[in-house]
């Protein structure tokens, strides 16, 4: 790896501080917003499937802890919302490192079949426990105030979440190219191979699956208050598949894939509205067409194609 | 006391036959190409819907079970062509989102075809129930139970005394010593895809007169059917059978002596306790690898 892989980040900074002098509207903000949202979680996640070669299919869940963390304790028990942001994201790295400990121990993708099962069950949970969550109806969420100053409009958000992607995109960056990130890519090459070097596999494992869930539950929080909403969809199977869908077809093991991923599904739902009816079918296809002519994902096969013969 | 036990016991085991086809076609698909095949359940739903749209037209019950089998299948062998062989050897994270596409595609389709409504089919032998020591049982229940026996037992009879059983048993086994020995293992893949949406489907069109159905009801019975196939040890036929009747029976437990509401929730907990302490499923061998 070489400086070369910082300059996207100069790129992403500079499009970040342009877009919102050029959007036509706050719809187009608004998007940008919820696009730079799931570009964080789905730069996490693809920390876990592309580098630890593990998936998680209740992501989703996560965020849900985020989000309903961020929706219940200040309105029920009057909690500052920055300490209920956090205590969901200890709580969700907390059941991360407890679900992942024995799995990871594990080898195949067992970890799939639990966060499959986590997920859907925080999801029932939130749909049951109407008397805190609102049920299916879902709950309004009090607004986000830090210092005595409430962050409301959706430019305020914006800054607020462009800031966190290019630390997130920093610091990921940093990490696949600390000693963390090269025992992770070892591990993906060959498990065994890198256990005989000395790498505490199922260790690397964990952490990164906490750190990705850490993350997500971040993520869920800010939605929530972004939103001003939140209803158990949020946390549902079919947003798990699309945050892993977003990590897949942006390519896997590529930070800037994950943005790809992230704006490009966060969008389609957008231009697909137009086929009234037809959005599950074209969703499903996109996804199909992509998996079977890209299987490495568009940035990683751009890439490719670019730089023929110039590998990294 | 003992009514009610009973009552959830029948409830329990005809849901459950329903979770055992369906892990039972998880199972053929992971065995012919370890692909986990998450269209599985927008098979039984398929099954379920075409039979109350065949029903409807007015065609005599065993067209209607056969056509509603037989087009499930068809689907399955396409999804198989077409989406699957394409990216043979791909990551496993790969084949997974595809037939998640798969399944968004078919569930899609039905949605735009059939629309939203809930349908129902009338039962095979009418809904005189039958009493046991004071718990009713439907006839529709027997219906499911005795087909699905019918059907374990085809099954076993094909892959332990056919050739082309065999031919299957042993791709599962070690793919490339099967082409060295002259096995024909598209051929087995194509067989898998089309058998399993063919179990998934049977199982649909049988629990139909009972649960109903819609265009959404595929994916929670897919997903139960898929953790079915995990308690049973993945690839394990045995284990299929008996993952699908205990989920199905822990469910209806569950549902009734602790929370109706968290009903959906209990295959899911008891994945969680299985994965922690008997990773390999109730039946699943050990595995060794290899560098």
């Amino acid at each position: 790896m070489n400086k070369r892989i910082y300059y996207g980040l100069y790129g992403l900074i500079v499009i970040l501080l342009v877009l919102p002098f050029v959007v036509p509207n706050n719809f187009y903000l608004d998007l940008a917003v919820r696009m730079a949202i799931n570009a964080i979680i789905v730069i996490g996640l693809n920390l876990l499937i592309g580098f630890a070669g593990q998936i998680s299919l209740g992501h989703a869940g996560f965020l849900g802890i985020g989000a309903y963390a961020s929706a219940v304790l200040p309105m029920h028990f009057g909690w500052h919302p920055v300490t209920a942001m956090l205590t969901g994201a200890l709580a969700s790295a907390l059941l991360a490192a407890l679900v992942a400990k024995p799995i990871f121990k594990l080898k195949g993708h067992y970890l799939a079949m639990a966060t499959l099962g986590l997920g859907i069950i925080i999801n029932i949970a939130l749909r049951n426990e109407a008397q805190w969550t609102g049920g299916p109806d879902g709950m309004p969420v009090l607004p986000m105030a830090l210092f005595g100053f409430e962050i409301g409009s959706d430019r305020q958000w914006y800054w607020v979440v462009a800031a966190l992607l290019v630390l997130t995109v920093w610091g990921s960056l940093n990490l696949i190219d600390s000693p963390f990130g090269r025992a992770l890519r070892a591990l993906h090459g060959s498990e065994v191979a890198s256990q005989v070097v000395g790498v505490n596999v199922a260790r690397y494992k964990v952490s990164i699956f906490v750190l990705s869930a850490f993350s997500a539950s971040i993520m869920g929080s800010i939605s929530a208050h972004y939103i001003g909403f939140i209803s158990p969809n949020f946390a549902d199977f079919f947003h798990s598949i699309e945050l892993v869908t977003m990590v897949v077809i942006g390519g896997m093991a590529s930070v800037y894939g994950s943005i790809v991923g992230a704006v490009l599904l966060t969008a389609l739902p957008q231009a697909l509205a137009t086929f009234e009816g037809w959005e599950t079918v074209a969703f499903g296809a996109i996804l199909m067409l992509c998996m079977i002519f890209m299987p490495r994902g568009l940035v990683p096969t751009l890439a490719a194609r670019f730089s023929k013969g110039d590998d990294k | 006391m003992l009514a009610e036990f009973l009552q959830f016991l029948f409830s329990g085991i005809t849901v459950g036959a329903t979770y055992a086809l369906a892990a039972l076609g998880f199972t053929l698909i992971y065995n012919a190409s370890h692909v986990i095949n998450f269209a599985q359940g927008e098979f039984i739903m398929l099954g379920g819907m075409l039979a109350v749209l065949f029903a409807q037209m007015g065609l005599p019950l065993p067209a209607v079970l056969l056509l509603a089998v037989l087009v499930p299948a068809v689907v399955g062998v396409l999804v198989e062509k077409l989406a699957i062989e394409p990216v043979k050897g791909a990551e496993t994270v790969t084949l997974i989102i595809i037939t998640i596409g798969a399944s968004l595609v078919i569930r899609g389709l039905i949605q735009v075809w059939l629309g939203k409504n809930t349908f129902s089919l009338p039962a095979f032998s009418g809904d005189e129930p039958i009493h046991v020591l004071g718990a009713t049982l439907l006839p529709q229940s027997l219906w499911v139970l005795g087909i699905t026996a019918l059907v374990v037992v085809a099954l076993w009879y094909f892959f332990n005394r056919t050739l082309q059983g065999k031919a299957m048993l042993a791709t599962s086994v070690n793919r490339l010593a099967a082409e060295l020995v002259g096995i024909n293992t598209s051929w087995v893949l194509f067989m898998s895809f089309a058998m399993s949406a063919a179990l998934g489907a049977l199982g649909g069109i049988l629990i139909t007169p009972i649960t109903m159905t819609s265009y959404d009801v595929g994916i929670m019975l897919g997903l139960k059917g898929f953790v079915a196939a995990v308690v049973g040890g993945l690839g394990n036929g045995l284990g299929a059978v008996v993952g699908g009747l205990l989920v199905g029976i822990l469910e209806a437990m569950g549902a009734g002596y602790i929370s109706s509401a968290y009903k959906d929730a209990i295959p899911f907990v008891l994945i969680l306790l299985i994965l922690f302490f008997m990773p390999r499923g109730l039946f699943g061998g050990k595995s060794t690898d290899r560098v």
